[in-house]
């Protein structure tokens, strides 16, 4: 597409199909008339039928929407930008980060600060890492940006807080030694949330 | 009055009368909290959500917790309000909404059973007073009960009072002739105004006035629906529109008393739509040897009560333009028709 083109296109109207309406009555006579159809044909009786319906499949069959939020929880997508979580490799158990600093580098909000040291073999490793979560907006350039998958977004989005500034330290955020069985390895940018299935259903205006 | 009363029924003492005043005010108002919370969860059933769930078993105990709230919050009273008059709003509503259920009889009479002491043997006519004229002492006491919302609108020194006062004169002009002339037609076949008359006369002629009027019910019905100010004509306090309506300035109790009238009025149409058109309590429906009209009875006012919640999850509402187009146009007109060909009928 030219830039002529792409500036001329108009977006609202190729692929779009006007509903038939019908046309409104004018005169008194058809207004009239409209009306009686109305009354007569029982329209008022499929809305009564639509909720009725409604709530019969509420409550014997189980087409109950409200979820007891604290209680029960939604399963959310692996594309949600949560609070970040530090990996381990699964083989050796030891963290992921290089201390490449990419990520403190990239973060646009400035809330990543991080320290590095040389350990006794002369080897790069992290000393301190946090992250303010006062002042993350969770964008995911960490994570996107990190050359060693370390940093991802975790599913933790229970994040209100009694202040303004909180800092999560490197310790909290890194996979549990002892949970390293069960550390999830992030999905992919594409990835569909693990209830997709379920959800999938015909659009209201199926009916 | 209480002379003349016991000597019009001599069934009736003034002990009796006190009793079942006390009763019905205690019943109703109970039953008129429960009622918000029947619609709460009928609303909520309908639109697949839970309602309340978390006071009490079910969220049962959620009327005690808003009850709570209702006496202890502040009664604010704005200050360029008529005073007198805002206080007084509420208990009209209130008031009017009980005294209408004075008349209206509830269940069949009965005798208390032999084996409960004291009381026992004791013959009960379920109604606080059968007053021979009972049909216009209610549908004037419900219609007195207007004069609520309509001064509540207009002493609140607010806009959206006004303008819900003003609805309320609308409403209350159009819907008023439609009730009382489709219940008018009824009346004739009756031939009394009395509320036990209607019920013998279903009885004695073991159709329900619902099937031999049918027009005269569906009016009722709809000018009822606009006499308890339920949706599809909820002008008065529609949220959306005018805030609250006449009840924008109150707050705790004074407000809780419009609500209580709200509930308790639609009981009583519920009621009446029950005894006049739906055949009322029939001492004489036997089920297993044992008399269930009382049973059928709160059925069908529930049904009726049901009827009022499912159509206001069901129906968009309408204008005031409409709503007086559609009663001064349509069901006036419908109404006379429906008169005339009754006395014809009768006549012949
Ligand atoms: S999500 Fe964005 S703002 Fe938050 S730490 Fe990562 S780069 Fe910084
Ligand atoms: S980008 Fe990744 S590897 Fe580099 S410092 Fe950040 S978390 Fe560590």
């Amino acid at each position: 597409m030219s830039l002529e083109q792409f500036k001329n296109r108009n977006v609202g109207v190729q692929n779009y199909t006007t509903l038939d309406v019908g046309v409104s009555p004018t005169t008194n006579k058809a207004k009239f008339v409209q009306f009686i159809t109305r009354a007569v044909k029982g329209e008022l009786f499929v809305g009564l039928w639509v909720t009725g319906k409604a709530m019969f499949k509420a409550l014997f069959q189980g087409d109950m929407h409200t979820v007891k939020y604290p209680f029960e929880k939604m399963p959310i997508s692996p594309r949600y930008r949560a609070i970040h979580d530090m990996l381990r490799l699964l083989e050796s158990g030891s963290y992921r980060c290089i201390g490449c600093g990419l990520c403190e580098k990239i973060c646009i909000s400035n809330c990543i600060s991080m320290d590095t040291r040389y350990d006794e073999n002369q080897r790069k490793e992290v000393s301190e890492y946090t992250i303010n979560f006062g002042r993350c907006i969770f964008c995911g350039y960490c994570a996107e940006v990190c050359p060693e998958l370390a940093i991802v977004h975790g599913p933790r989005y229970e994040n209100a807080s009694e202040q303004r500034a909180g800092f999560s330290l490197f310790e909290d955020m890194l996979t549990p030694i002892d949970k390293l069985n069960l550390q999830q390895e992030y999905d992919g940018f594409g990835a569909i949330s693990p209830n997709a299935d379920e959800n999938i259903k015909q659009t209201p205006l199926a009916y | 009055m209480g002379e003349t009363v016991v000597d019009l029924l001599p069934e009736v003492t003034w002990v009796g009368v006190l009793i079942k005043a006390v009763l019905i005010l205690a019943i109703i108002s109970a039953l008129a909290g429960f009622g918000t919370f029947i619609e709460r969860k009928v609303l909520a059933f309908m639109q697949r959500r839970l309602g309340p769930m978390h006071v009490g078993p079910y969220g049962l105990l959620q009327i005690a917790a808003d009850g709570i709230k209702l006496f202890t919050k502040e009664d604010i009273i704005p200050q360029n309000a008529n005073k007198f008059i805002f206080k007084i709003a509420p208990v009209i509503t209130a008031a009017t909404a009980f005294i209408a259920l004075s008349a209206v009889p509830v269940f069949p009479d009965f005798t208390i059973p032999e084996f409960i002491p004291v009381l026992g043997g004791v013959f009960v006519p379920s109604i606080a007073s059968d007053l021979n004229i009972g049909i216009l002492f209610v549908l004037g006491m419900m219609a007195a009960g207007l004069y609520g919302p309509l001064l509540a609108g207009m002493s609140q020194a607010n806009k959206w009072g006004i303008i819900g006062a003003a609805r309320t004169a609308v409403q209350f002009l159009s819907y008023e002739v439609v009730t009382g002339l489709s219940i008018l037609a009824p009346i004739m076949l009756v031939g009394s105004l009395s509320f036990v008359d209607f019920n013998n006369y279903q009885h004695d002629e073991g159709v329900w006035m619902m099937f031999y009027q049918p027009v005269a019910f569906v009016l009722f019905l709809i000018a009822g629906f606009a006499e308890t100010n339920r949706t599809p004509f909820d002008l008065l306090e529609h949220e959306a529109e005018v805030v609250s309506g006449y009840a924008t300035e109150y707050s705790g109790m004074r407000w809780g008393m419009f609500f209580i009238g709200e509930y308790a009025n639609m009981i009583t149409i519920s009621v009446i739509a029950s005894i006049v058109f739906m055949g009322g309590y029939n001492p004489e429906t036997m089920l297993f040897g044992f008399s269930i009209g009382w049973l059928l009875i709160m059925l069908k006012i529930a049904f009726f009560f049901f009827l009022m919640l499912w159509v206001r999850a069901s129906w968009p509402h309408i204008r005031p333009d409409q709503l007086m187009w559609l009663c001064w146009k349509v069901l006036m007109p419908l109404a006379l028709i429906n008169i005339l060909i009754t006395a014809l009928v009768v006549m012949v």
